[in-house]
């Protein structure tokens, strides 16, 4: 089991002293290699999830397990990834890459060895000594994946990597992030609003409800080609899972 | 890649033009305040204690360099200034970081720190010179305290935005707090802080004029009283014009280092 929730709930206490419940008693779980996506409405705590995997703060009731270790604070399995890119300005793209293995004592030269062949692998190879800022967003975040993976993470978070992009970036880097994941194996979480995002790049999606949110629908896709999302995007089913997760979201909406 | 290294290649000669048109014009300008300066007042019959000449300015530069010591008294002022902009930004960056990484002391400090920013520094030299008498300490003293807020209220402003998502990054990857406070705060706080001590560098002049003015019988603050004094308007133009270059010069180190340290910033946010 890569990834696992156990009726987790979460609360958090707003500006005003009041008590907030963001997502309340989730269940479910990631195998090995599994990519899964959960989509919801804005606020229904997609984000909190993400962070409560990463360790950057704690259930309030429940438990979360990463590789079968409880999760009590950052840790090692784990590689995040935003809709910002977080890349730091004043470092170029090779020690952006390497910032992540700093902390965990990866010698010098290895860190750059490991870099370099994830820049390479994210189709950024030429860019190492480039600043942040000489890139397009699109390449920001490929840098930001290519630092994600230098730390060989188990698992792969990622929060709408894909939404600040325009159209047309986005599909080519949806394939390009396909393509990656698929070829390094690795357990990946997609937290997003895009539900044919959802169709195109996962195995497995998750629907939450409306805040507090809990798991309301549980789609597999059957379909092949998760590697390579601009092919699938042709086929005809997809729709039809869109549209089975609209109607899961919208029925929600309206018991609400 | 290629295109890339080329593109600003390119773009830099209308920009050399524009530079050297923007320095052409602002030399022609100084020759024009400066002919203005050397005629108008005698023009006007305006006494030349009143207003000296750009001439009359020169020769008492020679002569104060001969005998009244000026190159003892600039190299001092310098000095002070130098050390007290050093003394006074590093204490300002350092409580600054200190500030910003305790939101409880942050807080509890806040009001002192508004009043006493508020608070005109310069007012304290003569209370200095009470307390350490008539030597260098009250105008350092003075500097560092105006030198000081500045870069203060920068730094913790600054550290106060810093992007808590690159934080919580810096935390998911197991950096330990003086960590992220080193590879990501701080290099954060950069623009803000070279901002602060620009400001400062500009102040630093005014802490120890006025220093030098209250007490003591050294540096070009004392040189404008004592001039002052004698009626030798020359003399308090010579060491403003002095003064402004030390400035001057500690604010163009300043930019320089500033645009090294910041070079990683697209040009267009300058
Ligand atoms: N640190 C916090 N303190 C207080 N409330 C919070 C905090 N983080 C999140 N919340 C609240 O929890 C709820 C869920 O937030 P979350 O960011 O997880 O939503 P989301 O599903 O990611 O939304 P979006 O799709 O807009 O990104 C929101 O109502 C939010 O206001
Ligand atoms: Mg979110």
């Amino acid at each position: 089991m890569a990834l696992e929730f156990r009726s987790v709930t979460k609360e958090f206490t707003t500006g005003t002293g009041q008590n907030l419940v963001a997502v309340n008693d989730i269940n479910f779980r990631v195998n090995e290699g599994e990519f899964v996506s959960v989509v919801g409405p804005s606020g229904c705590g997609k984000s909190t999830i993400l962070s409560m995997t990463a360790g950057l703060y704690q259930p309030t009731q429940g438990e979360v397990f990463v590789s079968d270790d409880r999760v009590s604070g950052p840790n090692a399995h784990v590689g995040f990834m935003l809709q910002k890119d977080l890349l730091l300005p004043w470092r170029n793209i090779v020690s952006n890459v390497e910032f992540g293995l700093e902390a965990r004592g990866v010698a010098k030269s290895e860190r750059r060895d490991r870099a370099m062949a994830e820049l390479k692998r994210c189709h950024l190879a030429g860019f190492e000594n480039h600043y942040p800022y000489q890139l397009s967003g699109g390449m920001r975040q490929r840098a930001a994946l290519a630092r994600t993976l230098a730390i060989k993470p188990e698992i792969v978070l990622l929060d709408e990597p894909f939404s600040a992009l325009d159209a047309q970036t986005k599909l080519l880097l949806q394939n390009s992030f396909a393509g990656t994941i698929a070829q390094t194996g690795k357990t990946t979480l997609l937290i997003t609003h895009d539900l044919a995002e959802a169709v195109l790049m996962s195995d497995r999606i998750l629907v939450l409800s409306e805040r507090p949110g809990t798991v309301v629908a549980e789609i597999k896709v059957d379909l092949p080609h998760r590697e390579e999302p601009l092919r699938r995007r042709v086929m005809p089913e997809v729709s039809d899972y869109a549209a089975q997760i609209f109607k899961h979201l919208k029925l929600e909406e309206k018991a609400i | 890649m290629e295109a890339g290294a080329a593109a600003p290649a390119k773009v830099n000669k209308p920009a050399m033009t524009a530079q050297r048109n923007t320095l052409v014009a602002s030399l022609g300008l100084l020759a024009l305040v400066l002919l203005a300066w050397q005629f108008l007042p005698p023009a006007l019959d305006v006494p030349k204690f009143i207003i000296p000449t750009v001439t009359d300015c020169l020769a008492e530069m020679k002569r104060m360099w001969a005998q009244e010591g000026l190159l003892g008294h600039t190299l001092s002022t310098a000095l002070y200034t130098v050390l007290g902009f050093a003394i006074g930004s590093l204490l300002g960056a350092v409580i600054g970081y200190l500030l910003g990484m305790s939101e409880f002391w942050e807080k509890v400090l806040s009001p002192y720190i508004l009043a006493l920013q508020i608070a005109p520094k310069v007012a304290f030299a003569p209370l200095f010179i009470m307390w350490f008498g008539y030597n260098a300490m009250p105008k350092l003293l003075v500097t560092v305290l105006i030198v000081f807020f500045p870069v203060l209220v920068n730094v913790l402003q600054a550290m106060r935005t810093v992007d808590r998502d690159l934080v919580n990054l810096a935390r998911a990857y197991n950096l330990s707090r003086w960590g992220i406070f080193l590879k990501v705060e701080m290099p954060s706080t950069m623009p803000n802080l070279m901002a602060g001590l620009r400001i400062a560098s500009t102040l630093a002049v005014i802490g120890v004029t006025v220093g030098e003015l209250v007490g003591g019988n050294t540096g070009l603050g004392f040189l404008i009283s004592y001039g002052g004094g004698q009626a030798n308007a020359a003399m308090v133009f010579n060491a403003i014009v002095l003064l402004t270059v030390i400035g001057f010069l500690l604010y163009t180190v300043l930019v320089r280092i500033e645009e090294r340290v910041l070079h990683y910033l697209p040009k267009a946010q300058h």
